[in-house]
């Protein structure tokens, strides 16, 4: 039987984020009908770029700009794309906006969800996603009339499958869409163009104990400029107040899953790894050569990352 | 004001894990108070410091070992603890329902918090389905909190050190983020105050939760393995540059 399956677009200032083709690349499955559900643009603007990989119907659904920034408001509408659809299974990115979103649909809903997933079998409904901070991969059996999944960003590769998509337009009902105490005061804008997002960068230098100061960060952030890069920091670096918590990455910080993880000064502990393993190349430099990350990585350099960034800054310049 | 504490007994950090029998840990190791929600009581407790005629009560459904988190929670400032003992382990669906049921049972929360999620399963959601099931508003990974006048302001984190504010009318549903505050380490006073305080005990069974037709189950754990094979990169500074450079373009394709 054919199973309608929904999938959550996340957009940045009316542009498709790049991690939702491999989000849709996951969800493809087979005898399944691909629902994106467009929430923040007009359809025919991304259509092409969904089209690209698969989509058949895009779910068009008119907000004001109030509704669009409330979670709640945003989690009905899906509820609303749901059942007017016979949608068997979500997917959404597990980005900031998709924790505030994605348990909200699951628990209005009573249906499973599993969040930071990889992989999703939905033939045997069979997610993978880590756990005991990032120390074990769990493979989850999850049943219910809806699924939710929350795909970790960068984590599939995506793969394009040419498709052509019709646009729908979902009338919906305002009294299904109130949100009963809860308000929006203020969102904030993230600033893209300035600040590469952490967890969807494709490239993270990060700096930790090693890095002695905050100054040094502005060298690690330059580097990260010239690279395209995000800076990261270890929790050394957070606690001292040379960088803000949000560049954490950890079993406290972000979870990231870069294509390459640079640790500069970075001993690589348990709880720091919980947040990067899943990195395609880790990198490491660090004075020594006992340090954990050093025997967890695909390359070291044993040296002082405070010679080796500036060095690199000078020769990505002179590329 | 009633406050409730969700708090989770989980592995530590920083412990090694071993499974057994494909899919569960082996529970030989040392477990505490979930780190978020440290956070939690932490804010309850600042919350009870400008409304005195509050009270905290801390909830765990665990085991019955899960009493020495309780006791920490109490060591924190924690006025009393309930724990939903089973000895099974439960998922989200199951775990929301047995905590709503014992805080209904117990009193009139004013205000829930929970921690933005637990270290071991990891699963984010525990709060919004407490929420749902009490019909109140939620917001998670809050690092701002101001009670005033029936209401909640709240700033929830997003990336790159941006927030979110949003206004949640009373009671509500609190996930704790980082951010929130400093966990106020308990003193040696504070842990043998704790000692003293009450837990009641009541059984998971006894609570009469209905078995839902969805539900996360965990079929098997694998260790994630490491498959790095770590090559060096020697020279001095400008040569090893030169290598980095030439990696992130050639093998890593990323420049
Ligand atoms: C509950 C809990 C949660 C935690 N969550 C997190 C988390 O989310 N993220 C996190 O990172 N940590 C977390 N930690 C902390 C963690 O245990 C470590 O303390 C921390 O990761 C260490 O940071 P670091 O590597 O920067 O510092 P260190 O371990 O001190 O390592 C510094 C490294 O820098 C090297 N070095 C020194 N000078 C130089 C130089 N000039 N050039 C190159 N290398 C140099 C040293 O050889 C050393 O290896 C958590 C801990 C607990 C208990
Ligand atoms: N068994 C439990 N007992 C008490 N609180 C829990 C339990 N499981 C989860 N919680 C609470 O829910 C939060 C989020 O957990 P999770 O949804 O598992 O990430 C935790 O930080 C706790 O505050």
């Amino acid at each position: 039987m054919m199973k309608n399956i929904g999938i959550i677009i996340e957009l940045d200032n009316g542009k498709i984020k790049e991690t939702n083709f491999g989000m849709i690349t996951l969800a493809r499955a087979k005898d399944t009908e691909l629902f994106a559900v467009v929430m923040d643009a007009d359809a025919a603007s991304v259509k092409e770029d969904l089209e690209l990989f698969g989509i058949t119907k895009i779910v068009e659904v008119c907000l004001s700009k109030d509704q669009q920034a409330n979670p709640v408001v945003r989690a009905k509408v899906i509820i609303n794309v749901i059942k007017a659809y016979n949608i068997c299974a979500v997917f959404g990115l597990s980005t900031a906006t998709g924790k505030d979103l994605l348990p909200r649909i699951a628990a209005f809903l009573e249906a499973s969800l599993v969040m930071d997933c990889y992989a999703v079998d939905l033939e045997q409904n069979l997610v993978k996603t880590s756990q005991y901070s990032g120390k074990t991969i769990a493979t989850i059996k999850v049943t219910g009339d809806v699924l939710v999944f929350g795909v970790r960003p960068n984590a599939v590769e995506p793969v394009k499958a040419q498709a052509s998509a019709r646009i729908v337009k979902l009338k919906l009902d305002e009294s299904n869409l109130v949100a009963k105490g809860f308000r929006v005061i203020k969102t904030s804008e993230v600033d893209e163009s300035t600040n590469i997002n952490l967890v969807e960068a494709d490239v993270i230098i990060a700096g930790g104990r090693g890095m002695k100061n905050g100054d040094n960060f502005t060298i690690l952030s330059k580097c990260a400029e010239k690279l395209n890069a995000a800076v990261g920091a270890s929790r050394v670096a957070v606690d001292a107040g040379w960088v803000p918590y949000s560049m954490q990455v950890g079993q406290t910080g972000e979870k990231v899953s870069p294509m390459v993880y640079i640790a500069c000064g970075i001993s690589g502990s348990v709880q720091h790894f919980a947040g990067m393993k899943t990195s395609g190349m880790v990198i490491a430099i660090n004075t020594d050569g006992n340090a954990s990350i050093m025997s967890n990585c695909d390359y070291y350099v044993k040296a002082d990352a405070l010679e080796i960034i500036p060095e690199l800054i000078k020769h990505l310049e002179n590329d | 004001m009633q406050i409730y504490i969700c708090v989770k007994h989980v592995p530590d950090s920083a412990a090694n894990i071993t499974i057994v029998e494909k899919n569960r840990i082996d529970e030989n190791l040392t477990f505490l108070l979930n780190p978020y929600d440290e956070h939690a009581v932490t804010e309850a407790v600042r919350i009870k410091d400008n409304l005195p005629d509050s009270e905290i009560v801390a909830v765990c459904l665990g085991k019955d070992d899960a009493e020495k988190t309780l006791r920490s929670a109490m060591a924190m400032g924690a006025d009393r603890g309930l724990l939903i003992a089973s000895d099974k382990n439960h998922d989200s669906i199951e775990t929301a329902q047995a905590l709503k049921a014992a805080i209904e049972q117990d009193g009139n929360p004013g205000l829930i918090f929970t921690g933005k999620e637990s270290i071991d399963a990891e699963g984010m959601q525990t709060m919004f389905r407490i929420g749902a099931l009490l019909d109140l508003p939620v917001a998670t990974n809050v690092v701002n909190l101001d009670i005033e006048a029936g209401r909640a302001v709240v700033d929830c984190a997003l990336s790159g050190g941006t927030a979110n504010t949003y206004e949640l009318s009373l009671p509500c549903v609190i996930g704790a983020g980082r951010g929130l505050n400093t966990p106020r380490y308990p003193t040696f006073p504070d842990v043998v105050k704790s000692k003293k305080k009450p837990v009641k005990k009541i059984a998971f069974y006894d609570l009469k939760i209905e078995p839902s037709k969805a539900g996360m189950k965990i079929v098997e754990l694998e260790p994630l393995l490491q498959k790095r094979e770590p090559k060096e990169i020697k020279g001095d500074a400008g040569e090893v540059a030169k290598k980095i450079l030439r990696i992130l373009k050639d093998e890593a394709r990323v420049i």
